[in-house]
């Protein structure tokens, strides 16, 4: 494993403008003002570091560039410090191009319907029911580790047919690619690996006795031509699963509710009138997405009248889009009954989340439970809200009072 | 769902009420499939509007008709789509 990179600390950012830094640890804590900032700079900024990035700013030049996969591959979906070389089928289809993407993405679409996510939803009302009952008298909780973190990760884990129990190893693996992959190598490959064996050995018990859940379903996809899809490729839609199911919503789920116990209006409204819980998780979707996706220049072109050259990364920041206030009036405001959303917290184009129906249930019902049986929550002022860096953006310390305060 | 506020702020072109929709126009909604990505928007506010396919892809109901008092839904699910996918014909 000598090929491997060795982690290096970053410096500071002091130029944002010329110098952008995602996992900057002040980009972590609040990343709005920057993104203010280099918006009203240029549409697309670039920085030296990640061995060259480039960051579209507005809606608009995140629109262009997730609608161009000529001049822009998905083959490398993750800006890292490192650009080791590429596996071929890593995670299709969100690692596929054109024309490999749509057969992939075709194979994982139906069980992803809002009519599949609807028979799935009571499951998910028990999720979050037994996961309050374990805090619910305590008079406080750690909201991200005991009910955000837990609610998609047991999902997903009831879809694919794995235990739930396993929930944490599953947690796990998916710090060590997504935060600590970033800077460290080692730590990604590790996990990848560690996957890639639990999963070979589901397959393998699969073989011997077809189940009725998520393996089996794509154990028997056929491509095209009919055959079937070859192990490597069940191996990466899996991984791609897990790692993509489970802290995006995660941290949806609990952006949605550090918003909720600063925001006692809003709490009080969504408690008042139930019905408009799904217009303010798109809302809370918008101002809070959680998912920065990447991509790679193959091609030299423009986008919003600025040059991009190939071989440079792209920081490709739905969460910047969102805020951008041309597309969004009041953008940096939560209106949670915001009529008119066309928010790109899922991506835009041929790589829109395909679970975007699971993670719109699961706030949905994640919120809703929690607002029924802890209509009074409020920030322990005791405690310190700790964000996730990088890739996926949410809290992952979040210490609640709960109860009417005194 | 919740209810269609009259009193919401209105975007994009829409009837003053109703009656006078009927009146004065007809609606037809049409999704471009080749634009389409399946974010399933349209039929989380419009469901009597729009289908699904086996993908999650929307096409309009029948052939797009909108009936009398879907008029604000068929301009909420085109002001909602992140793929500007949706058209409102006003005929």
């Amino acid at each position: 494993m000598s090929d491997v990179s060795q982690p290096v600390a970053h410096p500071p950012v002091t130029d944002w403008v010329n110098d952008f830094d995602h996992t900057d640890p002040q980009w972590t804590e609040d990343p709005f003002p920057i993104w203010d900032e280099l918006r009203s700079a240029s549409p697309v900024v670039h920085t030296e570091r990640f061995l060259g990035c480039y960051m579209p700013t507005t809606y608009e030049a995140v629109r262009e560039i997730a609608n161009d996969s000529e001049h822009f591959s998905s083959r490398r979906i993750i800006v890292r410090d490192v650009r080791p070389e590429i596996s071929r089928n890593a995670a299709p289809p969100i690692t596929s191009d054109p024309p490999v993407h749509k057969p992939a993405k075709q194979l994982l679409l139906p069980p992803f319907t809002p009519d599949a996510m609807k028979k799935l939803e009571p499951r998910v009302r028990a999720i979050c029911n037994e996961l309050i009952d374990g805090f619910v008298s305590d008079g406080k909780v750690d909201a991200a580790a005991r009910y955000s973190k837990y609610i998609p990760v047991r999902a997903i884990a009831h879809m694919l047919g794995i235990p739930e129990s396993d929930s944490d190893l599953f947690v796990n693996w998916i710090h060590m690619i997504l935060e600590l992959g970033i800077k460290d190598e080692t730590m990604l490959l590790q996990a990848v690996h560690e996957m890639s064996a639990y999963f070979s050995a589901h397959i393998e018990e699969r073989k011997k006795k077809p189940t009725d859940d998520l393996i089996s379903y794509l154990m028997n996809a056929k491509d095209k031509e009919g055959n079937p899809l070859e192990d490597s490729h069940v191996l990466g839609s899996l991984r791609l699963l897990l790692i993509a199911g489970i802290d995006t919503t995660w941290s949806a789920i609990g952006s949605s509710l550090w918003h909720l116990a600063k925001t006692p209006a809003d709490r009080e409204r969504l408690i008042a009138e139930p019905g408009l819980i799904p217009i303010a998780v798109e809302e809370l979707l918008r101002a809070y997405s959680p998912v920065t996706m990447a991509r790679e220049v193959v091609k030299e072109t423009t986008i919003s009248g600025c040059p991009v050259k190939a071989g440079n990364m792209v920081l490709l920041s739905f969460p910047a889009a969102n805020r951008d206030p041309k597309m969004f009036p009041d953008a940096d405001k939560v209106v949670i009954d915001r009529r008119e959303n066309r928010h790109a917290a899922f991506g835009l184009g041929i790589h829109r989340c395909v679970g975007s129906n699971l993670a719109r249930m699961e706030m949905q019902v994640a919120l809703e439970e929690w607002l029924k049986r802890i209509p009074d929550f409020r920030l322990d002022p005791a405690g310190t809200v700790t964000w996730s860096q990088g890739t996926v953006r949410g809290p992952r310390q979040l210490p609640f009072l709960l109860g009417k305060a005194m | 769902m919740p209810p269609i506020k009259r009193n919401a702020p209105s975007f994009g072109r829409r009837a003053h009420t109703t009656k006078e929709a009927a009146m004065t126009e007809r609606l037809k909604v049409h999704v471009d499939p080749d634009k389409c990505q399946g974010h399933a928007r349209c039929k989380a506010l419009a469901p009597e509007l729009f289908e699904l396919d086996e993908y999650g892809n929307a096409r309009e109901a029948g052939d797009g008709t909108v009936p009398p008092g879907l008029e604000d839904k068929a301009w909420l699910a085109k002001s909602n789509c992140p793929e500007i996918a949706i058209d409102v014909i006003e005929e």
